[in-house]
């Protein structure tokens, strides 16, 4: 009977924190009424999360992008399909593995860092020292954390969507021997707006959810050292998930 | 004449650990008490209670005149800013700087011009000892820097309550008896409630008027700080007097 008493016991933990984070995202969209942003801590995050995360993004991307072309190019050459050979490796990138490889990234890079820097500040009292001072911690902290992830995320997947088709074109002119024409027309006759639009969208659900979580383990933090750990560790796996069932959901609703 | 801080009957458990039992408890205005303890009996929580970062499972507290049980984190607001605390473990903002976080409580609450805000903090900085500090960060400091730091922003802005929790901790003896003075000439400037928790308890009795020896979860004794070592119940005697011999066991007695 002692699995039941961890099934359980997981059960109750899982929910217990499922709990904690909707609790979080509630504080977090009551404090934007009315919306008060600490401007500063905004742009110090807007900076911090997305401009030294471009180059990790881009590397990401271009090499996905030649990926996708790398696995679909040989079909096209056997069939002789060469106008779809940038539909291909676009489709995949800009409705898929665009998105989620970069909101990954991200999660690895951004959501671990920011689970970190919260959670030493909760063992260290800085929250209760903000709290003392009559300042809301989720105001003044996690509010502009949430922002700037979801905004850069969204401008990072727009970055890597670019970099990524021009990866793939540049693997397929090197590799496989496809006209730069060939590529360029196959992206602009095959793939439309909503391919791009879908992706972008996803991305700013997967900010949301990697922001919320990340945030939600780093103030929720017990413990020192160790605790800091299990948080970071905690937060990406449930950025993780979250990102894959957000993306399944997404998908199966809008198509 | 009413009490800065009141406490009737308090409660407050962690775990299966009754952490206080039933404290009741009285600060006079303008009054200055040391409250001492064996380690882990619950003097930190006391402070934490009394400013609304802790909640108790029963009882009553009213801080300046003002019930903080029951009271939401919003409600509180007000009257954190009436109050000053420093934090056992400093509660420093390692994102600023050590002039930005003796100012942050000014500039947080608003009404100041810059040029007054840096003035002030300026001669905060000043009476701690930290001028020529003001542009490091606190992970660039020592701990007793550090604390001295804390009590700058606790201090800097004259407010009606101030906490002490653990003043001197880790400072050498002069440096002990120098903050000491300046919190005793700050007291007479601004007329302050002043509460503080120390183990250095001689030099916190030259401190304060009156000390409150908390003993498993109730204040065992209350008397004059000055012959605070020949008080009646020899179990102060023996705490105060750092004897081996004695009620108090020696597991109540780590720190």
């Amino acid at each position: 009977m002692k699995w039941i008493e961890n099934v359980g016991a997981g059960a109750i933990r899982i929910a217990e924190e499922v709990g904690g984070i909707l609790l979080l995202t509630w504080q977090v969209l009551r404090s934007f009424v009315p919306p008060r942003v600490d401007r500063q801590e905004l742009f110090k995050n807007l900076h911090k999360m997305g401009n030294r995360s471009v180059p990790i993004v881009v590397l990401t991307a271009f090499f996905a992008g030649g990926l996708m072309t790398l696995q679909t190019g040989p079909f096209v050459k056997k069939f002789g399909a060469h106008a779809l050979a940038g539909w291909g490796a676009g489709y995949a990138v800009l409705r898929e593995i665009g998105p989620i490889l970069i909101a990954l990234m991200f999660s690895g890079r951004v959501g671990a860092n920011n689970t970190a820097e919260l959670a030493t500040m909760t063992v260290t009292e800085q929250l209760d020292g903000l709290r003392a001072l009559a300042i809301d911690p989720v105001r003044f902290l996690v509010v502009p954390r949430v922002i700037s992830m979801m905004v850069m995320l969204v401008a990072l997947t727009v970055i890597g969507d670019l970099v990524a088709l021009t990866g793939a074109s540049i693997v397929g002119r090197a590799m496989l021997d496809i006209e730069w024409a060939t590529m360029f027309h196959s992206f602009a006759d095959n793939l439309k707006p909503y391919d791009f639009l879908h992706g972008v969208y996803k991305s700013l659900a997967f900010g949301g959810a990697i922001a919320v979580t990340s945030c939600y383990f780093g103030v929720t933090v017990r413990g020192g050292a160790v605790g800091v750990g299990k948080a970071v560790n905690a937060a990406v796996v449930a950025a993780a998930v979250s990102i894959m069932l957000l993306d399944f959901f997404l998908t199966y609703t809008t198509g | 004449m009413q009490a800065a801080i009141r406490l009737r009957d308090v409660h407050k458990h962690y775990g299966r650990r009754d952490v206080l039992a039933g404290v009741s408890l009285d600060v006079p205005r303008g009054g200055r008490l040391g409250l001492i303890g064996p380690a882990a009996s619950g003097k930190s929580v006391i402070c934490k209670l009394v400013c609304g970062l802790e909640q108790p499972d029963r009882g009553e507290i009213e801080t300046l005149g003002e019930s903080v049980v029951g009271k939401r984190e919003v409600q509180l607001g007000a009257l954190r800013r009436r109050i000053g605390m420093l934090f056992q473990n400093y509660a420093l903002f390692d994102f600023l700087s050590v002039e930005e976080n003796v100012a942050f409580p000014l500039v947080q609450r608003g009404g100041m011009t810059p040029e007054a805000i840096a003035e002030r903090v300026a001669t905060r900085l000043r009476a701690v000892g930290l001028a020529g500090s003001e542009h490091k960060l606190t992970g660039e400091l020592s701990g007793g820097m550090r604390k001295r730091v804390g009590i700058a922003r606790a201090t800097v802005a004259d407010a009606e309550l101030v906490i002490y929790d653990e003043p001197t901790a880790g400072l050498d003896p002069v440096t002990t008896q120098k903050i000491y003075d300046l919190l005793a000439a700050d007291q007479q400037r601004t007329g302050a409630t002043v509460l503080a928790v120390s183990s250095d308890v001689v030099a916190l009795a030259k401190f304060v008027d009156e000390i409150a020896f908390l003993y498993h979860g109730h204040i065992l004794y209350r008397g004059p700080a000055a012959t605070i070592g020949d008080a009646p119940d020899p179990l102060v005697r023996q705490f105060v007097r750092g004897e081996l011999e004695g009620p108090l066991r020696m597991e109540e007695q780590r720190a």
